[in-house]
């Protein structure tokens, strides 16, 4: 029972010959540690689940990875290869590919989006009416599934009858294969996903520029400063968190990308717009080399933790200069 | 006088501008939408030649919903069942956690352990989990079921909704819990009868977003299911892999599975609003 508050120095006040009420109140932070049972029963589902679904998988992925998993009669047979499948990566032409790919798609389509939503949620911060409606409206893409957004775009960009092409028609150019063409297939990509997520950055910092004080504004208006000194001095200095948080969570769900890639191209033409996931999922499910395909998961979640640690010790490094 | 009129004047104008760069998004966003949903009202050939005008017809989605060989109603109830019930454990599981990590007294590195574990697992492509819990789906036998795929739905929204309902029992004052608690509350009753209600929106917030995520989840879905266990978006995938494709029944599907999205932005828009900006503010 005193565990709990052991080294507390509230528990050491407390008269040791007095067992200690039950429902005794927290003084500082923290509500209830004296009931432990419940503590543990209240966590353990969350804690379960993350270990059976969550760590169990890593694992599972981990120890698959040094082997080659072959299917003779409905019976697996696992043939171990060491380290040979982590060796092949590095100059496995897909993998390569995606990786470049991933990058390419996270920086060019998250800039756009930021860049886009940041200057939309500006100007829809300055708009006496409507505000509301534009909200509405923004709201649709980000609810739709990614399935249904590769649909719509497969239409809009098919060669022959898309509304893309007929739209450069109406301007005297020649139509374009966006989709299959090497040149163009990636930048197709990127722009649908910019279609789908500006409207996510939108909301984000419309929500951020809509919480900044005002008092702060008034003040600069009374020193006269005009709308680009605004900008640079008082608007993003103070919206730089949030400008973090959705461009982080933007880029982290921009690395995952799969399902548009999947329904657009299937990766092609040739490797043009092959990413990670997709790489991932052909191994797997398509081919079949299980072990392989764990290889590749476990090097791209261990790329992904590195990126998580580099971002947070970045951060670290920011907080603490003056 | 002509002065402020000026001013007056160019306010008008700024203003202007400003909503017509805003309209201009808003028809980029809503043509491609309104033009797939057409699309399910036409003929293969009207769409084909590109015509602008069509006389709409119903024929797409009598085929999709009602024709012998579609499975698309089968495809809805398995997405509602998957929503629905993910969406429920996931609450559950979520609030109790974020309750006792955050108001029962953990030793510190617990919960950051746990918490930064389950930020880890946020940015892991699902698609390199699906092979994992394939392989396990197959060894308890819940290969191709639904209840893998409302698993595997739950732990993926986990941490987001874990970290929504931090956010809200946070909010809950101490001094609350303090008084239900001296007033010789037990723990459970404290949690349902104190804390729950305090934390409505933050539980409509995180499940309409939990239902969303899972109605729209595709990479995972498609690797857990079969034919007759698929969700919507395996269902509209199937279509784009055909030979020939059926586009004018694609766009119908693609139209019907927009449904719940739109009446959760009609009822529902407020808490997706408060769930998705609730990062960015705080």
């Amino acid at each position: 029972m005193a565990m709990s508050t052991a080294g507390r120095p509230v528990a050491a006040v407390a008269s040791p010959a007095m067992p200690r009420a039950r429902h005794r109140p927290m003084r500082r932070r923290g509500g209830f540690g004296d009931d432990r049972p419940w503590r543990w029963a209240f966590f353990s589902p969350a804690l379960l689940l993350m270990l059976a679904l969550g760590l169990l998988p890593l694992v599972n992925l981990l120890t698959t990875s040094f082997y080659d998993v072959t299917w003779t009669r409905a019976a697996a047979v696992w043939h171990g290869v060491a380290l040979a499948h982590y060796a092949a990566l590095p100059a496995d032409p897909l993998f390569r590919a995606g990786l470049v790919n991933n990058v390419v798609f996270a920086l060019a389509a998250v800039g756009g989006e930021m860049l886009l939503g940041f200057f939309l949620a500006l100007l829809c911060s300055r708009i006496v009416r409507g505000t509301a409606l534009y909200r509405t409206i923004f709201l649709l893409p980000i609810l739709t599934p990614g399935i249904v957004i590769g649909a719509i775009w497969k239409l809009m960009l098919n060669y022959d009858f898309g509304l893309v092409n007929q739209m450069v028609g109406l301007l005297g150019l020649a139509p374009q294969d966006w989709l299959g063409s090497p040149r163009t297939a990636l930048v197709a990509v990127i722009a649908v996903d910019i279609w789908h997520w500006t409207p996510f950055c939108f909301l984000l910092l419309l929500a951020g520029i809509e919480s900044l004080p005002q008092d702060v504004y008034e003040a600069v208006h009374i020193d006269g400063a005009g709308f680009w000194q605004e900008l640079r001095y008082v608007t993003l200095p103070l919206l730089a968190p949030a400008i973090m948080v959705t461009a982080a969570f933007r880029v982290m769900v921009a690395f995952k990308v799969f399902d548009e890639v999947y329904l657009l191209t299937g990766g092609g033409p040739g490797t043009a717009t092959e990413v990670l996931s997709y790489t991932i999922y052909q191994r797997f499910f398509t081919e079949n080399r299980v072990g392989y395909g764990a290889a590749m998961s476990v090097a791209v979640i261990f790329l992904v933790s590195m990126l998580l640690v580099l971002s947070i010790a970045a951060r670290r490094k920011a907080a603490a200069e003056p | 006088m002509s002065a402020r009129t000026a001013t007056r004047g160019r306010r008008r104008l700024h203003s202007a501008v400003r909503h017509s760069v805003l309209i201009v998004a808003a028809v980029i966003i809503v043509v491609p939408m309104i033009w797939i949903i057409a699309a399910g009202f036409r003929t293969q050939i009207s769409l084909l030649m590109g015509r602008v005008w069509f006389t709409p017809i119903l024929a797409n989605f009598q085929e999709v919903l009602f024709s012998a060989t579609s499975d698309f109603l089968t495809n809805y109830r398995n997405s509602l069942v998957v929503g629905i019930s993910s969406t429920a454990l996931c609450l559950v599981v979520a609030t109790l956690a974020a309750w006792s990590l955050h108001r029962m007294r953990w030793p510190r590195w617990v919960v950051h352990v746990f918490l930064g574990w389950a930020l880890v697992f946020q940015m892991i492509p699902p698609i390199a989990l699906a092979g994992a819990w394939f392989a396990m789906a197959r060894g308890v036998g819940l290969s191709s079921t639904l209840v893998s795929l409302v698993l595997a739905h739950t732990v993926l929204n986990l941490p987001m909704a874990l970290w929504l309902m931090g956010v809200y029992v946070r909010d809950v004052p101490i001094e609350l819990e303090e008084a239900a608690n001296l007033d010789g509350a037990s723990t459970p009753v404290l949690l349902w009868r104190i804390v729950v209600p305090l934390v409505a929106p933050g539980l409509a917030a995180a499940g309409v977003l939990c239902f969303v995520f899972s109605w729209n989840e595709f990479a995972v879905a498609l690797n857990l299911t079969v034919k007759a266990t698929a969700t919507v978006p395996v269902a509209i995938a199937k279509f784009a892999q055909d030979y020939e494709i059926d586009y004018t029944q694609m766009a119908a599907t693609a139209a019907l599975s927009i449904l719940p999205a739109l009446l959760l932005l009609l009822f529902a828009q407020r808490y997706i609003v408060k769930g998705l900006t609730q990062g960015a503010v705080k």
